[in-house]
């Protein structure tokens, strides 16, 4: 199982599921991507995009002015 | 009527295509949704910068779209290859600085082009939610086939929400769609749209009322321009069409901008492109943090400090300390007279 991190701070709607989604497209099923972004919009559009494509959020952190987002790959 | 075809729609988050791939649903065909980021998208961008925008939902549409409708969305990076459509549109522009055709025609090719990459998984054709005569160019019963025919597509383009007006395509001449149960939807009325909507139980969507693109906006698209005519090119990077959705621009000298915060939102927004822009703020009042596009003479920094503190609590103050950084440089301050608001010429306002 991999445990990767994606730097997507200062990105906009919706860049940062595009990089999640080009990323996790790179990884297998049970694999660990932990998102670090700075648009709120975030803690909405990537869990959306999860449920959508299978995937599992594992968790949701708001810190400072970061939000983390661990996402689990889906089979 | 088989149920192994495939359709990919093109989503942009709004009603139509919701309706198209919903109407497709319905006679038990496949669906999965793809969505190109132009860089030019009306999306969150402002609500997730400014105060203003606090109490809107920071939701993408396409995606929440693709959730209602329980299908997988894909969403593309086109930032670069739009670049050639924004600035060579062979159809030319339509409202303001939007190339309404050949966007549609990119955005099809495009989606031509993923079915093609993604052939593994199937897909038989592609559907749009357009509608005839909904929007003045790239919507017309003379240039739908034109969409079709240079995008590639051909006769597997789909519909759904105006295929009786236009001929049979090849899902329906295959009987893989039936042509009766689309539709012959046309015109700038919405009311069949949202009839529609009611039927299929649909009764929360986006309806943005410029469409789904910065372009079409012509505060947008005159900042646009002014960049171009600025830099005597029309060359552009993400970071520009970005910021153009941000702030007050104003240009008192040819050779630069200003782009000043409206809000808290905004300034911390700036204050992320303080590495690449010189910057300035007052440091002795509360007001806006401002950068500056383009090449301003040291000579030039009093002038743009009188024009920060304008915007600041210290804008009825004899003077103001203001900061400036110009990138890898120590910060300076300078003391500032505030300029009086009609000491900005209107036409300094981008």
């Amino acid at each position: 199982m991999k445990q990767l991190e994606l730097d997507a701070r200062r990105l906009l709607c919706p860049l940062p599921v595009i990089k999640t989604q080009n990323k996790v497209a790179e990884l297998s099923s049970g694999d660990i991507l932990k998102v670090t972004c700075t648009d709120p919009g975030a803690l909405s559009d990537i869990p959306a995009w999860a449920r959508i494509h299978g995937h599992k959020i594992v968790e949701s952190i708001e810190e400072d002015d970061e939000i983390i987002i661990t996402v689990c790959v889906g089979a | 009527m088989s149920s192994a075809h495939k359709a990919v729609a093109l989503i942009s988050g709004g009603l139509d295509s919701m309706l198209a791939v919903r109407v497709l649903q319905e006679q038990g065909i496949e669906v999965e949704g793809i969505n190109f980021f132009t860089g030019f998208c009306v999306e969150g961008h402002t609500h997730a910068i400014r105060n203003q925008h606090k109490d809107k939902q920071k939701r993408n549409n396409a995606l929440w779209v693709a959730e209602q409708l329980g299908i997988k969305l894909h969403i593309i990076d086109v930032i670069e290859e739009y670049k050639d459509v924004l600035l060579n549109p062979k159809h030319g522009y339509g409202a303001n600085m939007n190339p309404c055709l050949d966007c549609k025609i990119f955005m099809v090719k495009k989606a031509v082009e993923w079915v093609k990459e993604n052939h593994m998984q199937g897909f038989d054709f592609i559907i749009t939610g357009e509608v005839i005569g909904q929007r003045p160019k790239s919507q017309l019963k003379r240039t739908m086939p034109i969409v079709a025919a240079e995008s590639g597509a051909e006769d597997l383009l789909l519909r759904p929400l105006c295929a009786k007006n236009l001929q049979p395509t090849k899902p329906e001449r295959e009987g893989w769609v039936d042509r009766n149960k689309l539709y012959d939807f046309h015109g700038r009325n919405r009311k069949p749209q949202i009839a529609l909507a009611k039927q299929f139980g649909f009764d929360d969507f986006a309806t943005p009322a410029g469409g789904c693109c910065f372009l079409t906006d012509e505060s947008y698209s005159s900042k646009l321009v002014d960049l171009w005519t600025a830099r005597n090119s029309r060359e552009y990077e993400l970071d520009d069409i970005m910021l153009l959705k941000v702030g007050r621009h104003i240009r008192p000298k040819a050779d630069f901008k200003m782009i000043i915060a409206r809000d808290a939102g905004e300034s911390k927004f700036l204050e992320g492109y303080r590495k690449q822009f010189t910057s300035l703020y007052s440091t002795s009042h509360n007001g806006p943090m401002a950068i500056i596009d383009g090449d301003i003479e040291q000579q030039d920094f009093p002038l743009a400090a009188s024009i920060v503190a304008r915007f600041g609590q210290g804008r009825h103050a004899d003077e103001v300390e203001v900061e400036i950084t110009v990138p890898d440089n120590p910060p300076r301050h300078i003391q500032a007279c505030p300029m009086k608001v009609e000491q900005v010429p209107q036409e300094w306002y981008v």
